[in-house]
């Protein structure tokens, strides 16, 4: 830490001498203050060395917000050739004040599934990024775009000519299908239960015309974890969560069970695993670690503790669940299990997937509200309604408990 | 378009992946065996060929520049054999199979003031949003409240300090893009939002600024004999929704505006089912550029959370176990009256029990 303090104080000694490309901005210098990086540190660099007159403009708008406490950012269209979204416009609202504010356009680009990257794809990135835009890059955003921070409207259509002749593609905005996420899965993960980055891959493919072209209700996320400790964050945050899991038994390797006992004493194995398993599924019998698979709900608990000792079993898939939002409009809501088990590993298991996703989207496009999420439509209409929309077999896997009220129309 | 087009738009979608995977990940994809933590920051992966893998794991600021990802490449060159990685909350990953690089990774990422850590039971970074620097609905910023709050929890970060991993989140709006979290920093307006009746009908499709309301306040007028919405006051609880939908309708406000903090929220299904969370403390103030009475509520909550949780418990279910009259002893915050649900579903989170403690 101490190293650290020391170089931002020669930074600054330097920087002092030769600069005054940027005005003044005592609120946000407080903020190059403490040991986590700053973001201010980082804006001022890149503006001193490139000397845009863009990050000047953002730089004085930022210290303008801090002071007033008020945003002054307004949206509007710009878009890419053929495309309905993918670039969030800026405009300053105050060009009289600050007149360099006044274009900072985004582009939200894809990026690859789990967020993998060669140097050399990134490098390139900035290189045409420095060229045409400001050089600002969010890693990432909120839905998992590569968020390209300020460009001019002019510049616009060459930049992203430039980076799709990269490999790139612009990702969604609106009411749109979005940018996926998924967790590292296969890629660096023993307990993927299937290959979160190949299904990513393959459903966002299928999708792109959705996610250039807005036309559904509102927007409609995916999200890809390999096992329900759900890395991508993906029951309160997609509509359409899809979460590995095994069917069969929980793989135990006997030796490493005793290992870690051994190594952690049966007060650990106890009170860590046994008692923190949340259906009770988990007991010792004569000394032994016994697993009640029957009764085990996937939570991922043990298998996080012991993870030489305990794996998913064989049989693997995915559970689908549905309508996860966050606040607004009607309140946050998780996902709802709409399929418990569904196999994944065949070329056609994907294919299936994704024609049941077609239908899952077209039955709320359908029966939805403008600006209405899935999950708002569900609780609006019904799950009842849903399933036989789209022609799925009710499971009690979909509810925590029967209903508790006689409010329904009965068979007669 | 002034400049004549040579390209014909490939409509690619995501990037294909197969390029940006490290040799060894793509070697033993998907035949992992278990993984280690050898020590904060670093993970050990080990595959069924008996491959290791290594990863160093950094925070970064988010918002970075080209210089910095440069940088990044620069160490993932030398290091991970050209490769690297990000985390959903926002750390960048580097990979190697030469255990003698991790250290000497750790010293270059800590030279260019990148912290090694978020890795096991410590506090990891933000998940947050765009907020003044790049939004057009903010109340607050973003990037700028998790520099302050991170500062703080530097050492949180580094170290295995925390009975289990600690998620964060921050939001600019009630939109709350920040998501589910063990604390949640979401801002709260306190006032209605006003009504620009000379631009709203130019600016505004008005049936859905009407139709965005989620209690019905708004309704169609007429202002100056111009068309326009009123906000029915007894019915709006300032969320905001209205704003997102409409510019016309201005809900933030520099007093007004307001943060909350939420805690208990989990997006994991290890043990307890995923929550949401619950609002502890609420009305202060968006106080920039340090907002240190949100910090000052985060410090009360992590020491209790340090203090009594017990391992693998994350802090939610730390509160299940002890309960919410003993967190709010605890951490010294007051529960309010408001902190009782009175929206859809309220009598869900009510005590229909006699279980109390005393």
């Amino acid at each position: 830490m101490d190293e650290i303090d020391m170089d931002n104080e020669d930074e600054k000694k330097s920087s002092d001498q030769d600069k005054k490309f940027l005005n003044p901005t005592p609120m946000l210098d407080e903020l190059e203050e403490g040991p986590w990086p700053s973001f201010i540190t980082g804006i001022k660099e890149l503006a001193e060395r490139t000397k845009k007159p863009m990050l000047r403009g953002v730089m004085d708008q930022l210290e303008y917000s801090y002071q007033t406490r008020m945003g002054y950012w307004k949206g509007g269209l710009v878009m890419v050739r053929g495309y309905g979204s993918g670039v969030i416009s800026r405009r300053t609202m105050i060009k009289d004040k600050i007149p360099e504010a006044a274009e900072f356009h985004t582009f939200r680009v894809q990026p690859a599934p789990a967020l993998h990257y060669s140097t050399k794809m990134l490098r390139d990135l900035c290189d045409t990024w420095e060229k045409y835009g400001s050089g600002l890059i969010t890693l990432h955003g909120q839905t998992g775009d590569i968020m390209l921070q300020g460009i001019e409207e002019s510049k616009i259509q060459e930049c992203f000519d430039a980076i799709n002749q990269a490999g790139w593609d612009l990702g969604g905005a609106g009411p749109a299908m979005r940018t996926g996420v998924s967790c590292v899965g296969p890629a660096r993960c023993e307990n993927a239960c299937y290959d979160t980055l190949k299904l990513h891959y393959r459903v966002l493919k299928y999708f792109t015309e959705d996610v250039h072209r807005p036309q559904y209700l509102y927007k409609f996320k995916f999200k890809f974890s390999g096992c329900p400790n759900d890395c991508s964050n993906s029951i309160f945050r997609s509509d359409l969560a899809v979460i590995g899991l095994w069917r069969d038994s929980i793989q135990m390797d006997s030796t490493e069970v005793l290992d870690w006992i051994e190594k952690n004493g049966t007060d650990s194995l106890v009170n860590n695993v046994i008692n923190r398993c949340p259906t009770r599924a988990i007991s010792l019998e004569h000394g032994e670690m016994v697993i009640d698979n029957k009764n085990c709900v996937r939570c991922m608990h043990c298998l996080n503790v012991m993870p030489r000792a305990l794996s998913p079993g064989r049989e693997r898939g995915v559970t689908v669940l549905v309508g996860g939002k966050n606040i607004l409009k009607v309140g946050a809501m998780g996902c709802t299990m709409v399929v418990p088990f569904f196999k994944m590993d065949a070329d056609e298991d994907v294919d299936k997937f994704i024609e049941l996703c077609e239908s899952i989207i077209d039955w709320w496009n359908d029966n939805g509200f403008e600006k209405e999420r899935i999950g708002e439509t569900i609780e609006r209409v019904g799950l009842k309604q849903f399933l036989t929309g789209v022609g799925l077999e009710a499971s009690v896997d979909m509810v925590a408990k029967p209903r508790s009220n006689p409010y329904y129309k009965s068979k007669y | 378009m002034n400049v004549k087009r040579t390209w014909k738009t490939v409509e690619s979608g995501p990037r294909d992946y197969q390029e940006a995977l490290h040799p060894v990940v793509k070697k033993n994809y998907g035949k992992w065996k278990y993984h280690e933590l050898p020590k904060p920051g670093i993970l050990k992966h080990v595959a069924e060929s008996g491959d290791t893998l290594f990863t160093v794991r950094a925070g970064t600021p988010r918002q970075d520049s080209v210089d910095l990802i440069r940088r990044l490449c620069d160490i993932a060159d030398k290091y991970a054999d050209g490769y690297l990685r990000f985390t959903v909350r926002n750390n960048v990953e580097f990979m190697t199979p030469d255990e003698e690089n991790v250290e000497l990774m750790v010293k270059e990422l800590e030279a260019i003031g990148l912290p090694v850590g978020g890795v096991g039971p410590c506090v990891s970074s933000v998940a947050h949003t765009q907020g003044w620097l790049h939004c057009d609905i903010p109340a607050t910023d973003g990037s700028g409240v998790v520099k302050s709050i991170m500062d703080s929890l530097y050492d949180d970060f580094k170290n295995w300090q925390m009975p289990s991993k600690v998620r964060l989140s921050t939001s600019c709006c009630a939109i709350n893009c920040g998501g589910q979290a063990d604390i949640a920093i979401v801002v709260k307006h306190t006032r209605p939002p006003r009504v620009n009746h000379e631009i709203i009908a130019n600016t505004c499709e008005l049936p859905k600024a009407v139709a965005c309301c989620p209690v019905a306040a708004i309704r169609p007028t007429v202002v100056n004999n111009k068309q326009s919405v009123m906000v029915d006051h007894k019915k709006c609880m300032y969320c905001g929704a209205c704003f997102g939908a409409c510019p016309a309708i201005e809900i933030n406000h520099p007093e007004h505006s307001k943060i909350g903090v939420w805690v208990g929220g989990k997006n994991s299904n290890a043990r307890s089912k995923p929550s949401l969370g619950s609002l502890v403390a609420h009305n202060l103030p968006n106080n920039p550029p340090r907002w240190p009475e949100v910090n000052e509520v985060i410090r009360k909550i992590l020491t209790a959370f340090k203090k009594e949780g017990r391992p693998w418990e994350r802090l939610g279910e730390w509160i299940d176990r002890v309960g919410w009259k003993h967190f709010f002893e605890e951490t010294d915050l007051i529960f309010e009256k408001d902190m009782i649900d009175s929206y859809r579903h309220a009598r869900t989170t009510f005590n229909q029990s006699a279980h109390v403690r005393f």
